[in-house]
């Protein structure tokens, strides 16, 4: 184990919907070393962005329970102010959408240039032109000094991810959080990009997070993966284990639904990830999606065991598990969205 | 941006020339022409028919636009025949009135919407923000002319805090300090009594584009860099909700000519809206064909205005 970087314990973030406050990250521990990628995967609701959000404490309406230990420091109770100081300049985030992730009326070089006006405000006027046309560079963005006066929508795509990411990395953060960041990318823009943040990681020695849907990416980039479901950590482990021994029915789902060579069918796991107010507080909240598994393997409040060194699992019906034998038709369980 | 502020004045000729068409067709469309009102009823028909065909009354409806528009361009509006003298000179006081009240109203309204729209769209659904949404339902609700006398009525009658009708003090002497104060205090009323109901709009529409923006992506990059609250909004979320605003321009500008035509009335102001509302009582044609042209071209140049500050400050309207 090297030196941890962030520690998350049991944090909980709630929304209000209505009356009531659902956590949407329920009761999450996870630590980041320093120079280390921590993959985080889960469909689309089960609470990824939401974690990355409490940590750059970018919510602005949310119950934020537990604590973020951020080099020993606990920053949820952080002073807003005291948090500007290390956003952007000892922690920063990369941002999945690119094209809605820049202010549309501000030049590309005044938007990278914000955070360093922000974090090193010593920095002369030419110093900080001169860095950001480096970042540019480092970023692999060609002709950087005419780009640096362009506008947002004079660029495309890859482009702008690529110039999210110059805002990310300006002040050599020791911890980079890149929420599904190739996701609105073409695949092979998305090489490019990964291979700079893995470039980025081992020059600065940084701590990853990385937040993404594709098993993919994560077997390429990440040293060890948590997999998250309906809030919660269903599994962690590094990542060879993780693809060669995964435990959790929900990390098996999720491996088996990648299409492999010659497959004429697609696996598909049943139902979806019900919307917050109707999450299952009690018991395994994956059962209702592998209704042929018996109900009584499941925990009454599932924990996360400890199988292997380094390998958790939630919940005992992982020892009971297999793929029904002819896939049914996906159907949605009584919990839909909205 | 210069070739886009180019290529849009061209396009306003176009608009002017049609404007000036349609104003002239309609013009002709009234009974009655240029003689009606000037002759006396006892000279021979056939007289005055010559005199027609002498003035080119009886040409072809194109051949008396030109003749009308080259005199205008010429800066010969015709003559109001109620004050018998040419209406160029008879507008060009007024047309001075208008414009500095509707420059006073521009400044009040302005100064009402920007910090009233940005507390109630930072801090909306507060109680902050309920009272100013409140006060724009009611400068909805409120008719200008009613609500204008009653302004007049408070602070013109009953507190006397200002003049209540003209537009200068008699007897000040123009070019003196004196005159330049009594100008401007006549100007304050009538130009607020418009503003506090016609900046409503521009109050919930400054709310709605902050409410709206400060929920978009690039607002959060900004607070991950470390920014702060402040700067948040006055960098990031104040620009781009002010984009709208500047578009709303024109149509402003519109509104500002039927409120000064209300108001002028009201406050009996020496301007445009008065001068509309009598010649139009009074059929003195000429002077409302003059007074819609100008207003017309009003209304033209606010869009074109308007479209020229988005060119500044958006770089998306460029055009390359």
């Amino acid at each position: 184990m090297g030196d941890k970087l962030l520690e998350i314990k049991n944090l909980i973030t709630s929304f209000r919907i209505g009356d009531h406050y659902y956590a949407a990250v329920d009761n999450v521990s996870l630590t980041v070393n320093k120079n280390e990628v921590l993959g985080i995967v889960g469909e689309s609701g089960s609470g990824k962005s939401a974690l990355a959000f409490s940590v750059m404490g970018l919510h602005t309406k949310a119950k934020i329970e537990g604590s973020i230990l951020f080099n020993g420091k606990d920053i949820v109770s952080l002073p807003k102010s005291e948090l500007n100081g290390l956003r952007g300049d000892d922690m920063s985030m990369i941002f999945q959408d690119p094209l809605t992730a820049l202010n549309p009326l501000m030049e590309i070089g005044a938007q990278i240039s914000e955070t360093l006006i922000l974090h090193r405000p010593q920095m002369s006027l030419k110093e900080r032109k001169d860095h950001v046309i480096e970042l540019l560079n480092m970023v692999g963005i060609p002709r950087p000094e005419y780009v640096y006066e362009q506008f947002p929508h004079e660029l495309s795509g890859g482009m702008r991810q690529r110039v999210i990411i110059a805002i990310a990395i300006a002040n050599r953060p020791e911890l980079l959080i890149a929420d599904e960041p190739t996701t609105a990318l073409d695949v092979t823009i998305q090489a490019q990009i990964l291979d700079l943040v893995r470039k980025l990681k081992s020059e600065m020695g940084s701590g990853v997070i990385l937040i993404t849907h594709d098993l993919g990416v994560v077997a390429e980039m990440a040293d060890r993966v948590a997999v998250m479901y309906a809030g919660q950590v269903v599994e962690i482990a590094d990542v060879q284990t993780l693809f060669n021994n995964p435990k959790h029915p929900y990390t098996r789902s999720l491996l088996n639904s990648v299409p492999a060579e010659g497959q004429d069918k697609l696996h598909v796991i049943q139902g979806i990830v019900p919307a917050l107010q109707n999450l299952p507080r009690e018991g395994c909240r994956f059962a209702e999606r592998i209704p042929w598994i018996e109900s009584n393997t499941h925990e009454k409040d599932p924990v996360l065991h400890e199988i292997s060194p380094g390998h958790f699992v939630r919940c005992t019906c992982y020892k009971h598990f297999y793929f029904p034998e002819e896939p049914k038709e996906a159907k949605v369980y009584g919990n839909t969205r909205g | 941006m210069w070739k886009f502020i180019v290529r849009r004045l061209i396009i306003t000729f176009p608009q002017l020339i049609v404007l000036s068409i349609i104003i002239f067709l309609m013009a002709q469309a009234m009974p009655g022409d240029a003689l009606t009102g000037l002759v006396d009823p006892n000279i021979d028909r056939a007289a005055i028919e010559e005199q027609r065909e002498k003035l080119g009354l009886n040409d072809p409806w194109h051949i008396k636009y030109v003749d009308w528009i080259s005199g205008i361009f010429q800066g010969d509006l015709g003559q109001s025949f109620r004050y018998k003298m040419e209406v160029t000179e008879l507008v060009e006081q007024r047309m001075i009135n208008t414009f500095w009240l509707s420059v006073a109203t521009l400044i009040f309204t302005y100064i009402i919407a920007v910090p009233l729209g940005i507390i109630s769209g930072r801090y909306n659904d507060t109680l902050l923000d309920s009272s100013i949404t409140g006060y724009t339902y009611i400068g909805f609700a409120t008719p200008l002319f009613i609500f204008a006398l009653v302004m007049l009525w408070i602070f013109g009658y009953q507190l006397q805090w200002f003049p209540t009708g003209g537009s200068v003090a008699p007897g000040t002497e123009p070019g003196t300090i004196d005159y330049v104060m009594s100008k401007i205090n006549h100007l304050l009323l009538p130009a607020l009594s418009i503003a506090l109901i016609q900046t409503v709009s521009t109050v919930q529409y400054l709310r709605s584009e902050i409410v709206d923006t400060k929920q978009r992506d690039f607002v959060i990059t900004a607070r991950a860099k470390g920014a702060s609250e402040s700067r948040v909004y006055n960098r990031h979320i104040l620009r781009n909700s002010l984009l709208p605003i500047a578009a709303f321009f024109g149509y402003e500008i519109t509104m500002l000519i039927t409120g000064t035509i209300f108001v002028e009335q009201i406050f009996s102001f020496p301007g445009m809206g008065q001068l509309f509302i009598e010649s139009v009582l009074q059929r003195d044609f000429s002077v409302v064909n003059a007074v819609v042209l100008l207003f017309g071209a009003a209304a033209i140049l606010g869009a074109l205005i308007s479209d020229i500050i988005l060119s500044v400050v958006d770089p998306r309207i460029r055009i390359k």
